[in-house]
C-alpha cells in the first residue's frame, strides 16, 4: 500500500497513487454503469448552451442549489447574539445538528444549540412533552441566561402551539415563571435564514418589550442582521460609532461567541447584547437596521413601540457608509468626526489607484439580497458592471431595488437581476452569458471550475477558507478589504493567464 | 386593534356550522358591524351563502398555482358578500392527501400580515370537524379568537363532539385568553333536545346561547345560495337568527373556562334523560329479544 507510517500522505495525493486509481477505476467500471465519457461530454457541453439555459430558467418544479438556507438557522444565530443564551429548536435533532455544523463550519467556532429531540410519538401526539423537558433539561445542563425557541418544519406542520407550551412548561415548573423564554414560529418552508433571523429576533424584543412604558431616550439600537462577517462587522460598527461618540446598543452582537480565544477555559456563551440592555433598547430613539430584509417585522415592531427606524442595505462600499454616517450624524446631531473623513478618502484613493483594473469588469454575483444590493452597489462604485445579480431569496420588491440601482450608474447598463433564482440557474446564465469574475459563497467554487471564472468568497458560508469572517467588509475600512479581495483574484488570474514561459508571459508582469 | 373581537365556530361535521354561522353574521351586519369571514374548513363553504357562490379562490388553491403563499396579494383571496362582507376561505387539499391543518395555520398567518384584519370589527372563524389536529386549533392560539361558539344539536355523536371541543379549549383556556362562548343547539328534533342542550351547557360550565328551531326555510335559502336574513328578511326563522346575532354580540368577554366531562360521564348524563339504557340493560334485553325470536 502507498501509506506508510513514515511519510502520510494526505488524500488528495493518496488516491492519485496507482492502487487507488485501479481501484476507483474498477468501481467505475463494474458498479457505477456510466455513461461513455464522450456522452458525458457532450451534454456537460449542451448544458452550457442557450437551448439548455432556456429550458433551465424555464424549470417550475424543482430546485437545485439555492442560495440560501432554512428559517430556523437564522434563528439559532440571531439568539446566539444575546448575553448567556442558548438555542433552543423545537423539532428533531437532526435539523439543529444542521445549524450547527453549518455555523461551525463557516466561523471555525463551535455554535451551541439544543432541540427538543421531537421523534414519531411527538409528531403523533404533539411537542408538549418534548418542549417542557427539553426546557427543564436545558436549564439543569448549561444554565442559560435566557432560552430562545424557534421550531423545525416538523413542529410546524403538526401545528405545536410555542406560546402555549411555554406558559404551560412554566406551569408544570419546567422553567421558573419568569425565566426568559422568548420565541419565534420559523416554519423551514417558508422564506430563508433572513426571514427567521427577523422573527427571533422580533420574538427577543417582544419578550423584554412588552407590557413595558417608554421613556423616550437618546439611544440608538442597530439591527446587524444574518451576517458571515458579523464578528468583524459588528466589532468595525462599534469602533466607528465609538469614534462618532454615539452610544449604540447592537440589538444581537455574535462577534465574542464566534471568536472565543483559545486560552484554556471553553466558554459556551461569551458576550452578546446585555439582557438588561435589551429591555433598556426599548428607550432607545432609533432602531437601524442594517440589512433591511432581515428585519421587515423587527422594525413594524419597534416602530408601534414609538422609535423611529430605518432600514439599510449592508452598509458596505463608499455611498453606503455615508449614508449610515449621515443618518447617524442627524438623529443625533454629532458630526462626523474627520478620522472617519480621513478612512473615507483613503479607501476612495485605493479605488482610484487600481481603477484601470478595475474598470468594466463584468462580474456575477450571488448571496442574500441586502449582500447582493450591497455589492452591486459597490461594484458600480468601482467602475465594475455587476452583470448578473442572484438571490434566491430575493422577491419582486427586492428585483424593482435592484433595477433602481443598476439606473443610478452607467455601469448597470446591461446588468441583470435574478430573484428567486438557483445556482443552477446561475450556472446556464454565466455560461451563455460570460462574466469575468464570480462574488458570492464558497458554494461558489462548483461554478468556478465548471465555468473558468474565477470566485472571489465574500458571504456566508465561506467553508473552504478561514478567518475572512474576521476582517471587516462594511465601513470605509471594510470597503479596503473587500477592494483588496476582488484586486488579489483579479491580478492571480492575470498572472495565471500569462505564466507560460516563452507563449504568454510576454504579460507576466512584476509590476500592476 | 382592542376592540377588534375575533369569535369561531366549531362543530361536528353536518351540523350546520356554516349556515348557523353565516346566517348569524349576515344578522350582525344589519347591526353595522364590519365583518371578515376566515373559512377553515377545506371544502371551503363557509361563506357560500354570504357571496351567493362558493368561493373558488382559496388561499391554498392560489398559492399552489401562484408557487408560494409569498406571491400572493390580498386583493386576490378576499371577496366582498352581503352587505360589505369581506370573505376568505383557507381551502385545503383534496380529501386523503396532504396536510390541512397546515392549510389553516398557512392561510390564516398570510391574511394577518396582509392586512385582512385591519378595518374590521369582527373576524369569524368557521373551522371544520373537531379540533382533530394542531392546525385545526390555529384559531384559539393567543390574540386568535377571544369566544368558541360551539353548534350543536341533541344527538348523541353531536353532543360527544361539543364535548371533545370543549377539551380542545381547555387545553389552550388555561394558559391563554381562549373561551368557550357557548352553546348554538341547531335543532334536529330529537327526543327532549332543549333540556338535553341545556343539562350538558350545565356540565361544561357555559351558556346556552340559543336554541335555533328546525325551519325548512332554511333548506330554501341554502338552495339559492343565500342566508335566510338575505332569502326571506321577515321571516320568522331570520329573527331567530338575528336573536342569536344580539346574544353573540352582547357576550363579549363573557365567555368561560370549559369543565367538559367524560364519556362515560356523557352516557351517565343521556341515561339520565331516559333516552339511553345501561349497558346492561341493553345487553339484557338483546338477549330477551334473542331468546324470544
Amino acid at each position: 500500500m502507498p501509506q506508510s507510517a513514515d511519510k502520510v500522505l494526505d488524500h488528495a495525493p493518496l488516491f492519485r497513487e496507482p492502487e487507488y486509481k485501479e481501484m476507483l477505476e474498477n468501481k467505475r467500471v463494474r458498479y457505477e454503469c456510466g455513461h461513455p465519457e464522450h456522452l458525458v461530454t457532450e451534454i456537460g457541453d449542451w448544458t452550457k448552451s442557450w437551448d439548455y439555459r432556456e429550458k433551465n430558467l424555464a424549470r417550475e418544479a424543482l430546485t437545485i442549489n439555492p442560495a440560501k438556507a432554512c428559517q430556523p438557522l437564522g434563528a439559532v444565530f440571531a439568539a446566539q447574539g444575546y448575553e448567556g443564551t442558548m438555542p433552543f429548536v423545537h423539532g428533531s435533532q437532526g435539523c439543529v445538528a444542521y445549524f450547527r455544523s453549518h455555523l461551525s463550519r463557516h466561523f471555525k467556532e463551535p455554535s451551541s444549540a439544543v432541540s427538543s429531540s421531537m421523534t414519531e410519538d411527538a409528531a403523533v401526539f404533539g411537542g408538549l412533552a418534548n418542549m417542557i423537558e427539553g426546557l427543564s433539561n436545558t436549564k439543569a445542563l448549561y444554565n442559560p441566561a435566557m432560552i430562545a425557541v424557534s421550531t423545525t418544519c416538523m413542529a410546524e406542520v403538526i401545528g405545536d402551539d410555542l406560546n402555549s407550551f411555554i406558559r404551560q412548561s412554566r406551569e408544570k415548573g419546567s422553567v421558573p415563571e419568569d425565566y426568559n423564554v422568548p420565541f419565534a414560529h420559523t416554519p423551514s418552508f417558508v422564506g430563508s435564514h433572513v426571514d427567521g433571523y427577523d422573527n427571533m429576533q422580533k420574538g427577543i424584543l417582544t419578550n423584554f418589550w412588552e407590557g413595558q412604558e417608554r421613556v423616550p431616550g437618546e439611544g440608538i439600537n442597530i439591527i446587524p442582521g444574518f451576517d458571515g462577517y458579523a464578528v468583524a462587522n459588528n466589532r468595525e460598527l462599534k469602533r466607528m460609532m465609538g469614534l462618532m461618540g454615539v452610544s449604540t446598543t447592537l440589538l444581537g452582537d455574535v462577534s465574542d461567541v464566534y471568536d472565543t480565544p483559545s486560552d484554556g477555559e471553553f466558554r459556551m456563551f461569551a458576550g452578546g447584547t446585555g439582557l438588561e440592555e435589551t429591555r433598556a433598547a426599548l428607550n432607545a430613539r432609533a432602531t437601524l437596521s442594517m440589512q433591511e430584509y432581515c428585519s421587515p417585522k423587527t422594525l413594524d415592531y419597534v416602530a408601534g413601540k414609538g422609535q423611529e427606524v430605518a432600514a439599510f442595505h449592508y452598509p458596505m462600499g463608499v455611498q453606503a457608509t455615508d449614508e449610515l454616517l449621515m443618518k447617524i450624524s442627524a438623529l443625533t446631531g454629532k458630526p462626523v468626526p474627520d478620522a472617519l473623513k480621513l478612512e473615507r478618502g483613503r479607501l476612495i484613493d485605493a479605488m482610484a489607484d487600481s481603477q484601470a483594473y478595475l474598470h468594466g469588469k463584468s462580474v456575477a454575483v450571488f448571496g442574500d439580497p441586502d449582500f447582493v444590493y450591497a455589492m452591486a452597489r459597490f461594484l458600480l462604485e468601482v467602475g465594475a458592471e455587476p452583470k448578473h445579480c442572484l438571490a434566491t431569496n430575493g422577491g419582486k420588491a427586492w428585483a424593482e431595488k435592484m433595477e433602481a440601482l443598476f439606473a443610478t450608474s452607467p455601469f448597470g447598463t446591461g446588468c441583470n437581476v435574478w430573484a428567486g433564482k438557483d445556482l443552477w440557474h446561475l450556472r446556464s446564465i454565466m455560461a451563455t452569458e460570460p462574466v469575468e469574475l464570480l462574488v458570492g459563497s464558497s458554494y461558489g467554487k462548483y461554478l468556478s471550475r465548471d465555468l473558468g471564472v474565477p470566485l472571489v468568497r465574500l458571504t456566508f458560508p465561506i467553508f473552504d477558507r478561514h478567518h475572512h469572517h474576521r476582517f471587516p467588509a462594511w465601513g470605509y475600512q471594510g470597503g479596503l478589504n473587500v477592494l483588496v479581495k476582488l484586486l488579489d483574484v483579479i491580478f492571480d488570474k492575470l498572472d495565471s493567464d500569462s505564466d507560460t514561459a516563452g507563449v504568454t508571459d510576454i504579460s507576466f508582469d512584476l509590476t500592476r | 386593534m382592542s376592540k377588534l373581537r375575533q369569535i369561531a365556530f366549531y362543530g361536528k361535521g353536518g351540523i350546520g356550522k356554516s349556515t348557523t354561522s353565516q346566517n348569524t353574521l349576515a344578522a350582525l351586519v344589519e347591526m353595522g358591524q364590519k365583518i371578515l369571514i376566515v373559512g377553515c374548513d377545506p371544502k371551503a363553504d363557509s361563506t357560500r351563502l354570504i357571496l351567493n357562490t362558493k368561493l373558488q379562490d382559496t388561499v391554498l388553491h392560489l398559492a399552489a398555482e401562484a408557487g408560494s403563499v409569498e406571491d400572493l396579494e390580498l386583493e386576490d383571496v378576499m371577496k366582498i358578500g352581503y352587505k360589505g362582507i369581506k370573505c376568505t376561505e383557507a381551502g385545503g387539499p383534496e380529501p386523503g392527501v396532504g396536510c390541512a391543518g397546515r392549510g389553516v395555520i398557512t392561510a390564516i398567518n398570510f391574511l394577518e400580515e396582509n392586512g385582512a384584519y385591519e378595518d374590521v370589527d369582527y373576524v369569524s372563524y368557521d373551522v371544520l370537524g373537531d379540533v382533530v389536529c394542531g392546525g385545526f386549533a390555529m384559531p384559539i392560539r393567543e390574540n386568535k379568537a377571544q369566544e368558541i361558539y360551539i353548534v350543536m344539536s341533541g344527538e348523541m355523536m353531536a353532543l360527544y363532539a361539543a364535548n371533545n371541543i370543549a377539551k380542545g379549549i381547555l387545553k389552550y383556556a388555561n394558559s391563554g385568553g381562549v373561551r368557550l362562548g357557548g352553546l348554538i343547539c341547531n335543532e334536529r328534533q330529537t327526543d327532549r333536545e332543549l333540556e338535553l342542550a341545556e343539562a350538558l351547557a350545565a356540565r361544561l360550565g357555559c351558556k346556552m346561547i340559543h336554541f335555533v328551531p328546525r325551519d325548512n326555510i332554511v333548506q330554501h335559502a341554502e338552495l339559492r345560495r343565500e342566508t335566510v336574513i338575505q332569502y326571506a328578511p321577515e321571516s320568522k326563522q331570520a329573527e331567530e337568527y338575528r336573536e342569536l346575532a344580539r346574544k353573540i354580540h352582547a357576550n363579549s368577554g363573557q365567555g368561560v373556562i370549559p369543565t367538559p366531562i367524560t364519556m362515560e360521564e356523557l352516557e351517565q348524563m343521556l341515561m339520565d334523560f331516559g333516552i339511553m339504557q345501561t349497558e346492561e340493560d341493553r345487553l339484557a334485553a338483546i338477549a330477551a329479544a334473542a331468546a324470544g325470536a
